[in-house]
C-alpha cells in the first residue's frame, strides 16, 4: 500500500538566520601596508591622503616626520603643556618659600629680610623644571592614550616589523571612505611588500 | 668627515648587535668580573651603613673643624661625575653633536646611579636618617620647616630634581626601544617584561612627533638643570666665610670639574665595555677622540680655576685668603694638594695632546682614570682647609677612618652593580637613533639626528 506520508512543514523555520551582523564577528580595524623603506611610506602616505582617505596613521621604527606633514597632524601641543606646567611650578615653588619663610615659620636669620627673594630663585627655578619636566612625560601619556598594553594592530603578527625593519601605512576603519575589498584593493596599488586586513 | 657608525649596518643588523646583548644574555667574562665586584663592594656598602646607623657618625674621621669629612667629597664627585651624562644627552643634542648618538644612553644610566650614590652620602651624614623628610617642606603640627635661605635646601631641591629629570629624560628615550626588544624578543618573559615597559608603543606618526617635541624640550631644560645643580653644590661653599671658599670663581669652577671627571668616567667605562661587548661599529675611536678632545678643555678650564684661586689671594691682598693658600700648597696637607694638580692636569693635560693617546685605549683609560682620582682630590684639598682655622685654638687634624674608605668602596659598589644590571637588562645604545643615522641607502633617516625635526 502506498500511503502518501505527507511531508511536515513546520510552521516556524527554525534554522538559524543571522538578523544583520553577528556582534561577535570580528570588526574590521584598519587596512594595514608594510613599505620596505621610509620614502616608499612617505609616496604612499601621500597618495593615500590624495585618494581621500582621512583617518590614516604610520608605524615607524623611528620618527618620520613627513608623514605627519603628509597626514597634516598639527604642531605639537607638548611646548603649551610643559610651559603651563613649568610656570606652574616656578610660581608655587616660589609662593611655597615665601609663604613659609615671611608667615608661616618664620626665621630670623641675622636680620635679612623675610621676604628675601634672590635666595629663593634657585629653588623655585628647580620646581619650574621638575614640574616642566614631569608634565611633558605625564601629558605626552595622557595625549597618545598610553600606557595602552593592547591595541588592535597588535593582532597583526606583521606589525612586529614596525620596530624592526619595516614601515606601516593604517587606514582606520572608521574613515569613512574605508571599505574593506576597496581599500585593501588601494594599499595594494601603493607598492607595498605586505598588505592586510587587520581585525580587532 | 668620520662615520659615526664602522661597516655596513642596515635597520635589522643595528637592532641585533644592540639587542641581542640584552635578548640573548650571554655576558662576556668581563662582565661577570664588574658584575661580582660590584655586587661584593656593595656588600661593604651595607656593612658600614649597618654599622654607622647603629654606632652613629662618630665611627667616622670627621671633627670639629672637619665637620663634613668623606660624605661631602664622595658627594660632590659623585655629582660631578654624573653631570657628563645629562650634558651628552642635553647640550650636544641642542649643539646638534650626532657623535653624542652612541654614547647617550649609556651616560644617562651613569648619570642616574651617579646621582644615587651621590645621594647616599648627605643622606647617612645626616646623624638621624630616618629623619630625611624634614628636609622637604611637608605639613607638621611640629611647625618645622626647612630654612628656604640655606644652599642645602637648596641642594636638596636641586639634586631630587636633577635625579627625577635625568629618570624622566631617560625613561622616554628607552620607550621606542624598549618596544623594538619586545618585537624582537623570543622569550615569554622577555615579551611581558619589555611590553610592559614600553607601555604599548607602537610608532605612531603623532606619537612621535609629541615624542620629538618632548624630548628636545628636556633637552633645553636639562641644559641649565646641569649647570644649575653643580652651582647650587659649588655655593654650599662659596656661599660661606671661609677663605678661599667664598669665590666667585666657584660654580664656572664645580661645573667644568663635573663635566672633566664625568667624561672620564664615561670614557673608563665605555673603553672596557665596548670591547667586551664588540660594539666598536657603534662607538667608535672617533668618538674617543672626541670624548678626549672635551677631556682636555675642561682640563684647562679646571687649571684656570686652581691658577685663578691662588691668583685670587694674592692679588686680593686678604692676609687669611693668602694664608690659606699657603697652607694648603706647603702645610700639613699639601701632598693632596700636589696629587690635585699631578693627576688633574700633569697626566691629562700633556697626554691628552697627542692624537696617538687619544685613540689608544690603554693610555685614554689611564688619563680617565688619572681624572677621577684628581678630581676626588680637589674635593678633598677644598674640605681640608676647614682643619686650619684663623685662631690656632680651632685647628685640628682630619684623618679619615677605615669606615670612610668603606662607605666610599661601597658606593663604587652601589654604582658597578647598578651599571651592570643596565647592560645585562636594558638596551646601553640607543637603536632608534641609531637606525636614524644610518644612510637612507642602508634604511636609515639619511644622517639625520633623532630630534632635528621635532615641529
Amino acid at each position: 500500500m502506498n500511503v502518501d506520508i505527507p511531508t511536515i512543514v513546520p510552521m516556524v523555520d527554525t534554522t538559524v538566520v543571522p538578523h544583520g551582523p553577528d556582534p561577535d564577528a570580528p570588526k574590521p580595524f584598519a587596512v594595514l601596508a608594510g613599505f620596505a623603506t621610509a620614502d616608499d611610506l612617505v609616496v604612499a602616505t601621500r597618495k593615500a591622503v590624495a585618494a581621500g582617505y582621512t583617518r590614516l596613521d604610520t608605524h615607524t621604527p623611528y620618527p618620520v616626520a613627513e608623514t605627519a606633514d603628509a597626514i597634516g597632524y598639527p604642531k605639537s601641543e607638548m611646548g603649551a603643556v610643559m610651559l603651563i606646567g613649568g610656570l606652574t611650578g616656578a610660581f608655587a615653588g616660589f609662593f611655597m618659600q615665601y609663604w613659609n619663610n615671611a608667615y608661616g615659620y618664620s626665621l630670623n636669620i641675622g636680620g635679612r629680610p623675610y621676604m628675601s627673594w634672590p635666595s629663593f630663585v634657585p629653588i623655585a627655578f628647580e620646581m619650574m623644571v621638575l614640574t616642566a619636566a614631569l608634565s611633558g612625560f605625564f601629558g605626552l601619556m595622557a595625549l597618545c592614550g598610553l600606557p595602552r598594553l593592547n591595541h588592535p594592530l597588535f593582532n597583526s603578527t606583521a606589525f612586529d616589523r614596525f620596530s624592526r625593519d619595516q614601515f606601516f601605512l593604517s587606514i582606520e576603519a572608521v574613515d569613512p571612505k574605508y571599505d574593506s575589498a576597496a581599500t585593501l584593493a588601494f594599499a595594494a596599488t601603493l607598492n607595498p611588500v605586505s598588505v592586510e586586513e587587520v581585525m580587532e | 668627515m668620520h662615520p659615526l657608525v664602522l661597516n655596513k649596518h642596515d635597520l635589522v643588523s643595528v637592532g641585533d648587535a644592540i639587542g641581542n646583548v640584552v635578548l640573548e644574555g650571554k655576558h662576556p667574562r668581563g662582565w661577570w668580573i664588574g658584575f661580582l665586584a660590584g655586587f661584593a663592594m656593595l656588600q661593604v656598602l651595607a656593612i658600614s651603613v649597618a654599622w654607622l646607623f647603629y654606632m652613629g657618625v662618630g665611627i667616622w674621621g670627621i671633627n670639629v673643624p672637619v665637620a663634613w669629612g668623606f660624605a661631602i667629597i664622595n658627594f660632590v664627585w659623585w655629582i660631578g661625575i654624573g653631570h657628563a651624562g645629562t650634558l651628552i644627552s642635553a647640550i650636544l643634542l641642542l649643539l646638534h653633536q650626532k657623535w653624542r648618538t652612541s654614547i647617550n644612553r649609556f651616560s644617562e644610566a651613569m648619570t642616574i646611579f651617579a646621582v644615587m650614590c651621590a645621594g647616599v652620602f648627605p643622606l647617612i651624614h645626616m646623624g638621624r636618617p630616618w629623619f630625611f623628610y624634614w628636609l622637604y617642606p611637608f605639613p607638621n603640627i611640629a611647625g618645622v620647616y626647612p630654612q628656604f635661605r640655606s644652599p642645602l635646601t637648596w641642594d636638596v631641591f636641586a639634586v631630587t630634581t636633577y635625579f627625577t629629570v635625568s629618570l624622566v629624560f631617560w625613561y622616554i628615550g628607552l620607550v621606542p626601544d624598549l618596544a623594538a626588544l619586545r618585537d624582537q624578543a623570543q622569550k615569554k618573559w622577555q615579551r611581558i617584561l619589555y611590553g610592559l615597559l614600553a607601555l604599548g608603543w607602537r610608532g605612531s606618526a603623532i606619537h612621535w612627533r609629541r615624542y620629538e617635541k618632548v624630548y628636545l624640550l628636556l633637552g633645553g631644560l636639562s641644559t641649565p638643570l646641569v649647570l644649575s645643580v653643580h652651582t647650587v653644590v659649588s655655593f654650599d661653599f662659596a656661599v660661606s666665610i671661609v677663605p678661599l671658599w667664598h669665590a666667585t670663581i666657584f660654580p664656572p669652577f664645580f661645573v667644568a670639574g663635573a663635566i672633566f671627571s664625568g667624561f672620564a668616567m664615561v670614557v673608563a667605562l665605555a673603553i672596557p665595555i665596548r670591547h667586551w661587548y664588540k660594539l666598536e661599529d657603534f662607538f667608535t675611536d672617533h668618538h674617543m677622540d672626541v670624548m678626549a678632545k672635551v677631556m682636555l678643555a675642561t682640563g684647562f678650564l679646571v687649571t684656570y680655576g686652581y691658577f685663578s684661586e691662588v691668583w685670587m689671594a694674592w692679588y686680593g691682598h686678604s692676609l687669611y685668603e693668602w694664608g690659606t693658600t699657603i697652607e694648603r700648597i706647603f702645610g700639613p696637607y699639601g701632598w693632596s694638594y700636589w696629587c690635585l694638580i699631578f693627576f688633574n692636569c700633569g697626566i691629562p693635560l700633556t697626554l691628552l695632546w697627542s692624537k696617538k693617546v687619544r685613540r689608544s685605549e690603554f693610555w685614554l683609560e689611564v688619563c680617565c682614570i688619572s681624572i677621577l682620582i684628581g678630581m676626588w682630590f680637589e674635593r678633598y684639598v677644598i674640605v681640608i682647609t676647614l682643619s686650619r682655622d684663623q685662631v690656632p685654638s680651632s685647628w685640628g687634624r682630619y684623618n679619615p677612618t677605615i669606615w670612610d674608605y668603606a662607605t666610599m668602596v661601597g658606593s663604587l659598589g652601589l654604582f658597578f652593580f647598578l651599571f651592570f644590571l643596565f647592560i645585562r637588562y636594558l638596551p646601553m645604545i640607543s637603536i632608534t637613533e641609531m637606525r636614524e643615522l644610518l644612510p637612507k641607502k642602508q634604511g636609515g633617516g639619511g644622517g639625520h639626528s633623532i630630534m632635528e625635526n621635532a615641529p
